[in-house]
């Protein structure tokens, strides 16, 4: 008896995240500064 | 010289000879490509993860998002301690993140408990009927009147760890007191309680 194979085997989902969301965190964390001002921190967003 | 020096540290990167702990150094001393190393390094197991707990891609998305702006914001304010620990701290962050969108969306999660997402650590059960949605209702206005009683900074421990899901590093922070003197104080806010409920005969079931 002929033994049955997949023409092609599944390929297997792999779980990534989108390269939008990893491209956005870079730009997040380049355009993040983070400022001291004696106990007080302040996060500010460069344009 | 400072080209050449740059150079190879780009060069290790790409080589995967750096530790977690050198690209979060790196990444904390103003190198934006660390970060970018981190990120390409853990995303599948992370993403993975999230995926595995919510299984909706867009929820993951996110989530994994919202994940690493935690992290990114807290290495910038250097508040992270190296403990040569990032992936677990990042995947405590996600948990952390999973567990409030569950209790925002009032659903239960699908889980595991072979796996490290604690099915306990959501309250809320959609399948209650009336009687016991009353119940419920009671024993937790009971347990807050109970937790009135103890002593001001034990029941600020008590509610930071249990209502807010602070961590007790964060507690020490906000109090002002050692995470030893923190996780004291939830010690015997814990006993203190249990002793109120024996004392009172209070029987708290559901």
């Amino acid at each position: 008896m002929a033994k049955l194979y997949p023409e092609c085997s599944p390929e297997e989902d792999i779980l990534e995240p989108k390269q939008e969301t990893i491209d956005f965190l870079l730009s997040y964390s380049k355009a993040l500064r983070v400022v001291k001002c004696k106990s007080l921190t302040f996060d500010t967003l460069l344009n | 010289m400072k080209s050449c020096f740059y150079a190879l540290k780009v060069m290790i990167m790409k080589q995967e000879l750096i530790t977690d702990a050198e690209l979060v150094k790196l990444y904390i001393s103003g190198e934006e490509a660390a970060l970018s190393k981190l990120i390409y390094r853990h995303k599948q197991r992370i993403y993975s993860f999230i995926y595995s707990k919510v299984f909706d891609k867009d929820i993951a998305e996110d989530i994994f998002q919202d994940t690493f702006i935690k992290v990114i914001k807290t290495l910038k304010r250097g508040k992270y301690n190296e403990e040569g620990k990032f992936l677990p701290w990042v995947m405590r962050i996600s948990h952390n993140l999973i567990i409030d969108y569950f209790r925002k969306n009032g659903r239960m999660p699908k889980f595991d408990n072979s796996g490290d997402f604690n099915i306990f650590s959501v309250l809320s059960d959609s399948s209650l009927n009336a009687e016991k949605r009353l119940i419920k209702t009671q024993v937790e206005n009971d347990v807050r009147r109970l937790i009135e009683e103890l002593p001001k900074d034990q029941r600020e421990v008590l509610v930071m760890r249990i209502y807010k899901d602070m961590s007790f590093k964060e507690i020490s922070e906000r109090t002002g007191v050692s995470i030893n003197t923190a996780l004291g104080r939830m010690r015997y806010a814990l006993i203190n309680l249990r002793k109120v409920i024996e004392a009172n005969n209070i029987i708290l079931t559901n």
